[in-house]
């Protein structure tokens, strides 16, 4: 009796706030609603037809996953060499730690913000920067051409600090005496780096590239403050598309089939990289 | 030798450099931050500040109520903060330490609703927060968040750590569950609780969807959205927006300074026994 007193807390509110809504979620994707959110008429499949056929599935899957390829990939890549360059620092490691680890505590407001400032087309200072450097401005967030280029720099830079404090701490779990004894046996930082560190640390890579691509598919922050889906929708990555439809269009049938595929999407996801990629992950 | 000497002075060389881009937009903020207004946005833009102007950060308070930006998030945070130690703490020790009916199927619940992605529920929420009058309502911002499943997992593996015999010596001493909860769960797990206090404290200090949906007048909105807002109002001001970012970022910025170190392990447990 007691243990259900215990888990009374927890279940009431995922009852009402997680599986209630995930149900009611379903519910209003088959309905057609009026602006104020009341069910208005049964639709049956016709809001899952009409994303399909309004490309508005299909163009969000291929921003999103543009974004992913650009983000994921690059932003795993330079905390590891970072958290590999750092690993071993006799000097000022710590320095390069908080370096590193500082994006993370700053918010997606505060972040886009800043970037939104560094991105100015004549008051900011990469284009200052690029001036300098001889090249023409880049119209960072105004063309369709760079917009989700620049939105994934800046997510680069604001993934940065997770990445890095997660590998990093996945390093410092390697044991010294694989080192020394692979050092004996007469092998170069190179080689250790890619028979050692790589295989040892592949969990907290393969966690890394899990969090990553689920979080590339969430991102909603920098781009409602950086480019509101726009130019010409180039940045209308999917939960900004979810988001658009249901609190600014009203329609809450067809947002909430966008989140119901969503949901399926990400469920896709997480097994394929659990079914494919943990096969090589290397577990002690 | 000289070789090794080469190689310690590249890898300096570039870690600085990575160390400067990182750094960067934190540190132009607060350069920004005590420009005067026409420094601010001159061509070509100064790379460090050739004026002194600290009276922005009592300026940007006049623009938008930034205090009661600051009080909200802080007290939004620290209400889903408290509310989820207690929810995950209870769940998690029934989960460790008791036996029930149901349990196997309950804690599949739970696995279950750590992979719905908050987006998706996001709607109904929504409708049902507005239908319960909560919209622009503390309640409406915290009740939500109050329970978590990722935390529950976080508590329940470091619970199930705890040794049997403390468990079998304090019933000997007729101590029941409640109190073996109480005065031994509890305080010897103060690391896994401090890991996800912080974790949770910052995961809602720093949301921005849910406020963004259901806050509206300017004195319920938390500093995220505030500071969006910041920029829409005054885009002439680029220092006093500045200054407003300034302010935000700094609790966070101290929160790393001193709590680098339990950040990192509290990372590497959350992220690898999570």
């Amino acid at each position: 009796m007691l243990a259900y007193a215990f888990l009374a807390p927890s279940l009431l509110l995922f009852g009402v706030f997680m599986f209630y809504p995930l149900l009611r979620s379903v519910y209003l994707s088959l309905y057609s609603t009026d602006p104020a959110g009341r069910v208005a008429s049964f639709v049956g499949a016709e809001n899952f037809t009409a994303l399909f056929s309004s490309g508005l599935f299909l163009d969000g899957i291929r921003v999103t996953v543009l974004f992913a390829l650009l983000t994921v990939p690059a932003g795993m890549l330079l905390a590891l060499v970072l958290a590999a360059l750092t690993h071993n620092l006799l000097r000022g490691k710590r320095l390069f730690q908080f370096a590193f680890s500082l994006p993370m505590v700053l918010s997606v407001g505060s972040a886009a913000v800043i970037w939104k400032f560094l991105f100015h087309p004549s008051l900011g200072m990469l284009n200052y920067g690029l001036e300098l450097a001889g090249f023409a401005p880049v119209p960072w967030l105004t063309s369709p051409k760079w917009a989700l280029f620049s939105i994934s720099l800046m997510t680069v830079w604001m993934n940065l600090g997770f990445n890095y404090i997660v590998i990093s701490s996945g390093m410092q779990g390697i044991p010294d005496d694989m080192y020394e004894s692979a050092k004996i046996g007469g092998a170069g930082p190179v080689a250790m780096f890619r028979q050692i560190t790589i295989p040892l640390l592949s969990p907290t890579l393969f966690f890394v590239l899990v969090v990553s691509i689920i979080s590339a598919f969430q991102s909603f922050g920098q781009i409602n403050i950086l480019t509101q889906g726009g130019p010409m929708d180039s940045t209308n990555v999917f939960v900004y598309s979810i988001y658009r439809e249901a609190f600014v269009n009203f329609r809450f049938g067809t947002g909430s089939a966008q989140a119901l595929l969503l949901f399926v999407v990400i469920m896709l996801l997480t097994l394929i990289q659990f079914k494919w990629i943990e096969r090589k992950v290397h577990y002690q | 030798m000289k070789k090794h000497i080469a190689g310690q002075a590249a890898v300096y060389l570039i870690l600085i450099l990575a160390a400067v881009f990182a750094l960067y937009p934190v540190v132009y903020s607060f350069f920004l931050s005590v420009m005067t207004p026409e420094e601010a946005s001159a061509f070509p833009p100064s790379i460090v500040p050739h004026s002194f102007n600290p009276a922005n950060f009592i300026d940007v308070f006049g623009i938008v109520p930034i205090a009661a930006f600051i009080g909200n998030t802080f007290l939004v945070s620290g209400i889903v903060m408290i509310g989820q130690l207690i929810t995950a703490s209870l769940a998690a020790y029934a989960f460790a330490k008791m036996d029930f009916k149901g349990k196997g199927f309950i804690f599949s619940l739970f696995v279950a609703s750590m992979m719905v992605p908050w987006e998706v529920t996001m709607i109904p929420n929504y409708l049902t927060v507005r239908s319960l009058n909560w919209l622009d309502t503390y309640q409406g911002l915290t009740v939500p968040f109050l329970a978590t499943a990722f935390g529950t997992f976080l508590l329940r593996q470091f619970f199930l750590q705890l040794p049997k015999e403390l468990f079998e010596a304090a019933r000997m001493d007729g101590c029941g569950h409640i109190r073996y909860f109480l005065l031994h769960v509890l305080p010897l797990s103060r690391p896994a609780i401090g890991t996800l206090a912080v974790y949770s404290f910052l995961n809602t200090y720093n949301s921005y969807l849910w406020p963004l949906l259901i806050t509206n007048s300017e004195m319920m909105r938390t500093v995220q959205i505030g500071i969006s807002m910041l920029e829409f109002q005054e885009s002439t001001s680029w220092n006093l927006v500045f200054a407003g970012i300034s302010l935000v970022i700094l609790p966070s910025l101290l929160l790393l300074v001193f709590g680098l170190k339990q950040l990192v392990r509290g990372m590497a447990a959350g992220a690898l026994k999570g």
